[in-house]
């Protein structure tokens, strides 16, 4: 029985630069009981159209230009101000994407959970504080009866995440719309949150639209899959369907984007391998490549240049780094978080080591200790022969050149107020290398190896998209010709699709210039496409560190097991088995 | 927190000390003696006596030495320009006045800033923003000596409603309140709409659309307090400025305050009123500063704990 059906939803934004057809005529329908995935790269109008739906679309310059969205007897799209207030929160409810911004910091949890209840139903403030703790009891959260009086900065993202689905489920909701939920989380924490969801879904039957960039996490949960691409379905079916046998060119490459754990690709495929858009009549038309395969076949075929492990570039050995918990005006500190303690690896010229972990586990500040960005509270750090662990800022100058680090935020690590340009000349002008003009020559050629145009030059990072903002992150690292780059969780922000192309250049990068990397991630997948050898981090310590086919092949802790487990099974046998499985 | 405010007062010593020495030094560098205007003293004889009465014969080392203990025991000593009275007098029979003034001020400031803020930040670059915004940038621009004035011009020799001046009844503190309440009103206000805006913008805005809850709701429940933050941190200078007395306002409106004397003081080169008011002054504005901060972790829980 079909329970939410919209047809032909036209979602548009007016703005100064001309009419984005933000949604553009898009149909589908949520069963009940069911859940539907929404699948799309970032700007695909996956958001926008449950927004529609909910009624939260700024206007202007938002403007819904036409379509129905039937619940019950009831238009949401046609529907007055106070009926929708009526619905949402109480027979719609939502999760959104970033658990860390969604709740309100200044409220209590319990404050912000009961609110629904106590908006939509005649109910007692006690009534309601018991129920919001039974229900915090039921996405997990212990000792839910004192938990619930803390503020959301008292808990980690995980369990904010748990405190918004049960904000979102209090008032026992008929449909459930998760906007990218778990997008902002680890992989381990995101498993969680996906089997949560799950069991809550099996208990309560409510039916849920679920949005996200990852076809991964579709299969996990999902029965019916709309695709969607620049405002359109491109193609929607049952889930089993879509992995099976997927029509369209655009889902073919967002399934062959993901880094998967059985392959040992050293090139990803991408989208653009798979689809070829035209202009035809001032319309956008999609069309399969006809050559997706071979293309695909010859990529394969590449392969790495031979590692010399007898050429080491980096030694760490028995490396700390101790931050003070609270430091004292008199007392000194309180005590100390081993953020890193005492870890020992090294890493062969032109090879990658990938560091593996949970948040928190030091992974990062490793990276930074490395490159004397934090000082390392002791150990051994030596960069091509020579010692620089905790050395001055003066006699780390020269190694800076030739050691760069890209950040995972490539939207907070731009200056906003430099041009494109700037940004790129600036590490040259600093380690004064060439006069202005080879600076702007040297610019524009670094803009065509990480595939951006130079006409580019002159605009700011607001105007670039984030898979392009992190090309431009890649070029300013390459400034300055560097042997030796740390990428610190550089493509975790990322949709999948543009964290293949992100991974592809770094790893065209290392071909062509033999660079050495140190790669960063929670997502074991991503290590062991990129790394040589991997280094699983818990607690400030390496729990398992050698050959990243071995690693995975044959994880020897349990802590590595649970980060493979944690990768979404989005193959067809597994989807076969949960849906035969459980329904 | 009782820490924090412990450790706060201790740290508003040295401030004051530097403060102090600051002050005391650059007071005795400026030409001019407190006995050099007015009626300028003819006689040598008799202003030698008259320095050597208040102390000023002796070396500066030692004025400044003696200046010190005596801040230390609280006394700030006698005022050269009112004989027979301390400058301890002067300050408590002309604090409470202006802190009257000043406290009726900030009611003006956060009633008209608040309320016109709020209006302003719900319906962004609209009639309703540009409205109390550009009365706002009026408030700003108008100096209070031709506010006041005009306020007198209108409500009391025109309307004759209220008193042009003095201190006696009720009705005195309307317009003396208006005009110095105006200027804060509109930073206030212009305060208060960026922050709503800010706030409003953020995702556990979208979060409280999406259970359903007003705009009424959405906007007081989880709105008021993130976007009340820059207004609160705003409050301590300005609450200090508001009860220290405005030479302006007190002069234009007869107001026996502490405002005046800390100008005339200056003027006067009477040297222990000028320390006297500086001291007072800033210790207030330390003061109020804390209570800001306090409130601030009050209203704010991420600075608990820290």
């Amino acid at each position: 029985m079909s329970y939410l059906t919209v047809d032909n939803l036209k979602t548009y934004f007016h703005t100064r630069n001309g009419v984005v057809k933000a949604v553009d005529d898009i149909s589908f329908s949520l069963e009940q009981g069911k859940v539907l995935g929404i699948v799309g790269e970032s700007g695909s109008g996956k958001s926008v159209t449950v927004h529609s739906l909910m009624g939260l679309i700024p206007q202007p310059p938002g403007k819904i230009e036409g379509g129905s969205a039937r619940f019950d007897d009831t238009d949401l799209l046609a529907a007055d101000k106070q009926l929708l207030r009526a619905l949402r929160g109480k027979r719609i409810a939502m999760i959104f994407q970033d658990p860390m911004t969604s709740l309100n910091p200044y409220l209590r949890v319990s404050e912000q959970i009961i609110e629904p209840l106590i908006i939509h139903d005649n109910i007692t403030r006690q009534n309601a504080l018991d129920r919001a703790i039974k229900m915090l009891e039921k996405v997990g959260i212990a000792d839910a009866e004192k938990r619930i009086h803390s503020y959301p900065h008292e808990f980690s993202g995980g369990m904010r995440q748990r405190v918004m689905i049960a904000m979102a489920l209090i008032t026992d909701p008929e449909v459930l719309i998760a906007d990218e939920p778990t997008t902002a989380l680890d992989v381990t924490v995101q498993a969680q949150i996906l089997r949560l969801l799950q069991e809550l879904q099996d208990d309560l039957g409510v039916s849920v639209i679920f949005i996200t960039h990852d076809l991964g996490v579709i299969a996990e949960l999902a029965n019916q899959v709309a695709v969607m691409y620049r405002g359109k379905i491109v193609e929607q079916g049952e889930v089993l369907q879509i992995f099976d046998n997927p029509h369209h060119p655009y889902t073919k490459g967002l399934l062959a984007c993901r880094p998967r754990l059985e392959s040992t690709f050293k090139v990803l495929p991408t989208v653009s391998d798979f689809l070829e858009e035209y202009e035809k009549d001032g319309q956008l038309e999609l069309k399969e490549r006809p050559d997706a395969d071979t293309c695909i076949k010859d990529m394969q075929q590449i392969t790495m240049p031979n590692i010399d492990h007898s050429d080491v570039l980096l030694e760490v050995k028995d490396l700390r780094v101790h931050f003070p918990v609270r430091q004292r005006f008199f007392s000194g500190s309180e005590g100390w978080v081993k953020a890193v303690d005492g870890i020992s690896f090294s890493v062969p010229r032109g090879s990658t080591l990938g560091l593996v972990g949970e948040s928190g586990c030091g992974k990062t500040t490793t990276g930074r200790a490395i490159l004397n960005l934090v000082k390392p509270t002791s150990g051994r750090v030596k960069f091509a022969g020579d010692e620089i662990a905790g050395a001055e800022p003066k006699a780390m100058l020269p190694y800076r050149k030739r050691m760069q680090i890209i950040f995972q935020d490539p939207y907070s690590s731009l200056n906003p107020r430099l041009t494109i340009e700037q940004t790129l000349s600036e590490p040259m002008a600093v380690h004064k290398i060439g006069t202005a003009k080879d600076r702007k020559d040297r610019v524009v050629s670094l803009l065509e190896e990480v595939g951006l145009e130079s006409h580019f030059l002159r605009r700011y990072p607001h105007e670039f998209s984030g898979g392009q903002r992190q090309r431009i992150c890649v070029a300013r690292a390459l400034a300055l010709e560097p042997e030796f780059i740390v990428c610190d969780e550089a493509v975790s922000a990322m949709d999948v699709s543009v964290q293949a192309q992100v991974l592809n250049l770094l790893k065209q990068l290392q071909r062509r210039r033999g660079l050495t990397y140190i790669f960063i991630s929670h997502d074991l997948s991503v290590v062991k496409f990129m790394a040589d050898s991997m280094a699983v981090m818990e607690g400030g310590k390496i729990v398992e560190l050698g050959d990243s086919e071995e690693i995975y092949s044959q994880p020897k802790e349990d802590y590595t097991r649970r980060l493979i487990d944690a990768i979404p099974r989005d193959n067809v046998e597994f989807i076969q088995e949960r849906i035969s499985g459980n329904r | 927190m009782w820490k924090l405010i412990f450790f706060r007062l201790l740290k508003a010593i040295p401030v004051l000390l530097v403060i102090a020495t600051i002050t005391f030094f650059m007071l005795r560098l400026t030409p001019g003696g407190p006995f050099d205007r007015e009626k300028p003293i003819k006689d040598p004889e008799i202003k030698k006596q008259l320095e050597a009465h208040y102390g000023l014969d002796k070396p500066l080392s030692a004025q400044y030495l003696e200046f010190l203990g005596k801040l230390m025991v609280g006394d700030l000593g006698p005022s050269f320009k009112h004989s027979n009275r301390t400058v301890n007098e002067v300050i408590v029979k002309a604090f409470p006045v202006s802190a009257e003034l000043g406290l009726w001020s900030l009611l003006v400031a956060l009633g008209l800033g608040l309320t016109a803020g709020m209006i302003a930040s719900i319906r962004p670059n609209s009639f309703l923003d540009y409205t109390p915004m550009t009365l706002a940038m009026v408030g700003i621009c108008v100096p209070t000596f031709v506010m006041g004035p005009i306020l007198i011009l209108v409500f009391s020799l025109k309307l004759e409603w209220f008193n042009a001046s003095g201190w006696d009844q009720w009705a005195d503190r309307v317009l003396p309140a208006l005009t110095l309440g105006g200027v804060y009103a509109a930073y206030v206000a212009r305060l208060t709409r960026g922050g709503m805006l800010e706030v409003m913008s953020q995702d556990y805005i979208r979060t409280a659309r999406a259970k359903g809850a007003s705009e009424a709701r959405v906007l007081l429940k989880h709105g008021l307090r993130g976007g009340l933050m820059p207004v609160v941190a705003f409050l301590g200078p300005a609450v200090a400025g508001l009860i220290s007395g405005s030479f302006v306002v007190e002069t234009i409106f007869q107001i026996p305050g502490l405002g005046r004397h800390f100008v005339e003081a200056a003027f006067n080169r009477d040297y222990t009123m000028v320390m006297g008011t500086v001291l007072f002054f800033a210790a207030l504005i330390i003061l109020l500063n804390l209570l800001v901060d306090i409130i601030q972790v009050w209203l704010n829980p991420r600075l608990r704990g820290t």
